[in-house]
């Protein structure tokens, strides 16, 4: 396993337990954890992360590895609509390791394998864990994803040690299809199953790199197991100060895609030259050990999962909360559905439409917003170049809240006309942004969304939000 | 190049108006022999004299057969016309077309929509097959965009703005609860409109129009023959239509204070109808009011304000009743609803009114008190800022070729 980049993407929207206890008259202990916005499913959660990752990366001809136990779709590849949305090679494989926490680990191993044997490959591991109202899952469950990029013809920032797997089947946590929530033991039975496991997955790694616990300067643990995660920590033989936080305070326990966000807050932490162990219970343990290399350096600047987290950031309700993940069902509005995306019209304009490429006039130069064919301008027939504009910046020409158009509870739909930098024009939606905050002139960036689902038929496609990342501190410098 | 118009080849002989409302009891049908009858009764004519007509209605029925059934038309041509909210005035504009040809000696434009069926609120619109990625903001939203780009543009603060959309509102609701066929037949008070819920943007709910029911048309004659039929005809002064090629909402060269393919259509229509100062020409104009943002956007657009003042002229009663230039005299879409294949019908029945001192007194607008003018407007557009179909027509009671 040659890493080469990562990116995180923890969406910024949270639930306060408190929340969730006042609401159901119950203790639910304290913290939150992150949500997906009404906008989001794990498809568009990966796509934000691998966007992150794929920053500073030429390679586009990457296979793509697609984890999560809550596929947008199921009969149909969700890979490939991230990888239309990434504007991947069209060459290139895309599989879905759907279904279980463990897709995640899983994901990350066919990556690097692929890598290994010399075509690029990226894991992306996504997920949004609900449960039923009261559930420790509704709770201590989170939503998140990661991303790695293992380029063969890039310096890898961390190269395997070694790695080991055990696989054991008892009842720990199990659904089935259909079912919008998951079933779990009680929890001491599965602390008892886990603990061996877990030890012995780390033992066999560090024999076969020829190390002791001693050496692992970051550990991660990831599993939706609390109390077996929690009880392996402290029986590895490896120092505290080793123990890389496993944010659940924060973000909860984002199913699949938690070893992938864990293990890239190790990396923003790490050195060179550094040992970590990556440890992931589930359904068995998989324990991964890396050794880090000086291009870890090269990443300075890259924002990190802490520095995420303490980005913008805005709290539900509980009424929201439900809403957004279905489990709670809203009065619908009095409006008809909109339509089902046509699946001709979808493919004909799929470059438009997941990966947001516009065209530019080659006689005058004009950005075009959706692709034309015909030069608003100059009016040339069929001289357009492909301009992809997913990166773009922009600024918001005019906007409104909309409290008349069907948004998800508590979010108005708000729309904007934006003016891209460098040219173009779109009218189009905001998301992740308070109301009160939108301003003539406001800086925004572009993100990949599901707009809504009819029939079945998922809407992707994209909004603009206000630009607050690092992006905006150099823009504005 | 350009358009040649029609100027006084063509003349209105004729018209029927229902009440616009809720009609829970009157199918499109039904509202398409009241008014069809009516203005057949008004032409002083039988239906079989009509030799061919234009029906305008976007969605409450597809082909002729919607008004040959109903009426049971002798085997005559029905062209079924649509454009967004200009749909009523495509049909007049055909139609006049037709006659100004040769073609017809007598011809109907019907304009009709029955919204109220449907059980959901505001238009419903379907659209072909497409890739889900039209934007869902609703037409509220849309033209709200006008507000934060004019109170930017022009240095405006948006609670100045909103005033004169408040004003707007009030001014057609003063009107229209002197209209008989109004939907709201009420005056509302500033503070009621001022203080209504937000819908989007800086529209309240008293800032829209309303949903409603109803059905217009217009008995089309040469001019020559117009005296045959009535000694009070409306001559066809100008007729202008464009399609906007909605750049608007791809280019940032525009700045959503204006419609420029409503600067373009009263353009061509008021030099083929020969008007050069429309704010002292104009007896009155009926204009697309569908948010109140818009009607003070379109006092520019249309020549009867100076750019960035509309607001100003607008809380000074420049378009009251009393005022130097009415406009919206019968209510608006604000009093009347919308219902889109008819719009463009009932203002040129205001006009239709007005121009020939049938208004009643409590709202015949003060330069036909007065008299001395004796033309009028109607205006149409349909889309949103940016990208939409405008019209513009110009009428009057004097044949002056």
């Amino acid at each position: 396993m040659r890493i080469t980049s990562y990116g995180v993407y923890v969406p910024p929207w949270r639930i306060h337990r408190e929340t969730i206890g006042r609401a159901l008259g119950v203790r639910a202990g304290t913290g939150a954890r992150a949500v997906a916005a009404h906008d989001e499913d794990t498809t568009s959660l990966g796509v934000e992360a691998a966007r992150k990752a794929l920053v500073g990366t030429a390679v586009r001809d990457l296979e793509l590895w697609f984890a999560t136990t809550a596929p947008a779709y199921a009969d149909k590849t969700n890979a490939v609509g991230a990888h239309a949305a990434l504007s991947l090679d069209g060459d290139c494989a895309a599989y879905d390791v759907v279904g279980s926490v463990r897709s995640g680990f899983g994901a990350l191993r066919a990556a690097a394998d692929a890598a290994h044997a010399g075509r690029a490959a990226l894991a992306v591991l996504s997920d949004i864990r609900t449960g039923l109202p009261g559930s420790p899952d509704e709770v201590n469950g989170g939503d998140a994803a990661a991303a790695f990029v293992f380029s063969p013809g890039d310096p890898p920032i961390a190269t395997q040690l070694a790695a080991a797997s055990v696989s054991r089947e008892f009842l720990d946590r199990w659904r089935v299809p259909g079912e919008i929530a998951s079933h779990v033991w009680e929890e001491r039975f599965g602390e008892t199953a886990y603990v061996p496991l877990a030890q012995q997955a780390v033992q066999r790694a560090l024999a076969q790199a020829c190390l002791e616990p001693s050496a692992i300067d970051h550990l991660v643990v990831a599993g939706p197991h609390v109390r077996a995660t929690s009880a392996v920590t402290g029986k590895l033989g490896v120092g505290m100060q080793a123990v890389v936080d496993n944010l659940a305070d924060r973000i909860g326990v984002p199913g699949a895609a938690q070893v992938g966000v864990l293990l890239a807050a190790a990396l923003d932490r790490a050195g060179p030259d550094q040992v970590i162990c990556v440890l992931a219970l589930a359904d068995g343990a998989d324990c991964l050990l890396l050794r880090t290399t000086d291009a870890l350096a090269s990443r300075a600047g890259m924002p990190t999962v802490e520095e995420q987290l303490a980005g913008w950031s805005r709290a539900l309700s509980y009424h929201m909360f439900t809403s957004w993940r279905g489990v709670l069902r809203n009065t619908p509005p009095r409006r008809p559905d909109p339509d089902r995306p046509a699946a001709p019209p979808s493919l004909r304009s799929m470059r438009w439409k997941f990966a947001f490429e516009a065209s530019r006039c080659t006689a005058c130069g004009t950005r075009h917003l959706p692709p034309e064919r015909v030069c608003m301008i100059c009016r040339a027939i069929d001289q357009m170049t492909v301009e992809p504009l997913a990166d773009a910046t922009g600024v918001v020409a005019t906007f409104t809240v909309d409290r008349l158009a069907y948004s998800a509870p508590g979010v108005p739909l708000i729309a904007a006309v934006v003016d891209f930098d460098g040219g173009g024009r779109y009218a189009c939606e905001l998301t992740d942004v308070d109301p009160d905050e939108i301003r003539i002139g406001m800086p925004v960036e572009m993100t990949f969304r599901r707009f809504y689902t009819v029939d079945g038929v998922h809407d992707y496609f994209w909004k603009a939000r206000p630009l607050r990342t690092s992006r905006a501190r150099s823009a504005a410098a | 190049m350009g358009s040649r118009g029609i100027c006084d080849r063509v003349a209105v002989v004729g018209m029927g108006c229902t009440p616009f409302g809720e009609h829970w009891d009157s199918s499109t049908e039904s509202m398409l022999v009241d008014a069809t009858s009516a203005a057949i009764a008004s032409a002083g004519v039988a239906i079989d004299d009509v030799d061919a007509f234009w029906l305008g209605t976007m969605g409450s029925g597809m082909t002729g057969m919607t008004l040959s059934s109903p009426l049971a038309l002798d085997y005559k041509p029905v062209t079924r016309v649509e454009n967004y909210c200009a749909t009523g005035s495509e049909a007049i504009r055909n139609a006049c077309y037709a006659v100004a040809s040769g073609a017809y000696d007598m011809v109907m434009a019907v304009g009709v929509e029955k919204l109220k069926d449907s059980g959901y609120s505001g238009l419903v619109v379907p659209g072909p097959a497409n890739d889900g990625t039209s934007t869902a903001a609703s037409a509220p939203a849309k033209f709200s965009y006008l507000v934060p780009a004019y109170a930017e543009k022009y240095g405006v603060d948006r609670a100045q703005i909103k005033e004169a959309m408040t004003r707007i509102a009030w001014k057609n609701h003063y009107n229209g609860a002197r209209n008989p066929r109004a939907q709201f037949r009420k005056e509302v008070s500033l503070a009621t409109i001022a203080n209504s819920p937000i819908v989007a943007g800086d529209i309240g709910l008293f800032d829209c129009s309303g949903v409603s029911d109803g059905a217009a048309a217009a008995v089309i004659v040469r001019a020559e023959d117009a005296l045959r039929y009535t000694d009070k005809p409306i001559y066809v002064k100008g007729l202008s239509f464009v399609a906007g090629p909605a750049t608007g909402v791809r280019h940032a060269d525009y700045d959503y204070t204006t419609f420029p393919e409503v600067v373009r259509s009263a353009r061509d229509a008021y030099a083929q109808a020969g008007v050069t100062d429309p704010r002292a020409q104009l007896a009155l104009a009926e204009v697309h009011d569908c948010f109140t943002p818009t009607e003070m956007v379109l006092m520019e657009d249309l020549g009867f304000s100076e750019r960035g003042l509309a607001w100003k002229d607008v809380l000074a009663g420049t378009f009251d009743l009393t005022g130097e230039l009415a406009v919206n005299p019968d209510g608006g879409l604000k009093s009347f609803g919308h219902p889109v294949g008819a719009s463009g019908l009932r203002m040129l029945f205001e006009c239709f009114l007005q121009l020939r001192h049938e208004a009643p007194a409590e709202r015949t607008v003060r330069a036909i008190a007065e008299g001395g003018r004796n033309l009028a407007l109607t205006h149409n557009l349909g889309g949103a800022p940016g990208r939409c179909v405008s019209f513009v027509g110009v009428f009057g009671s004097e044949r002056t070729t």
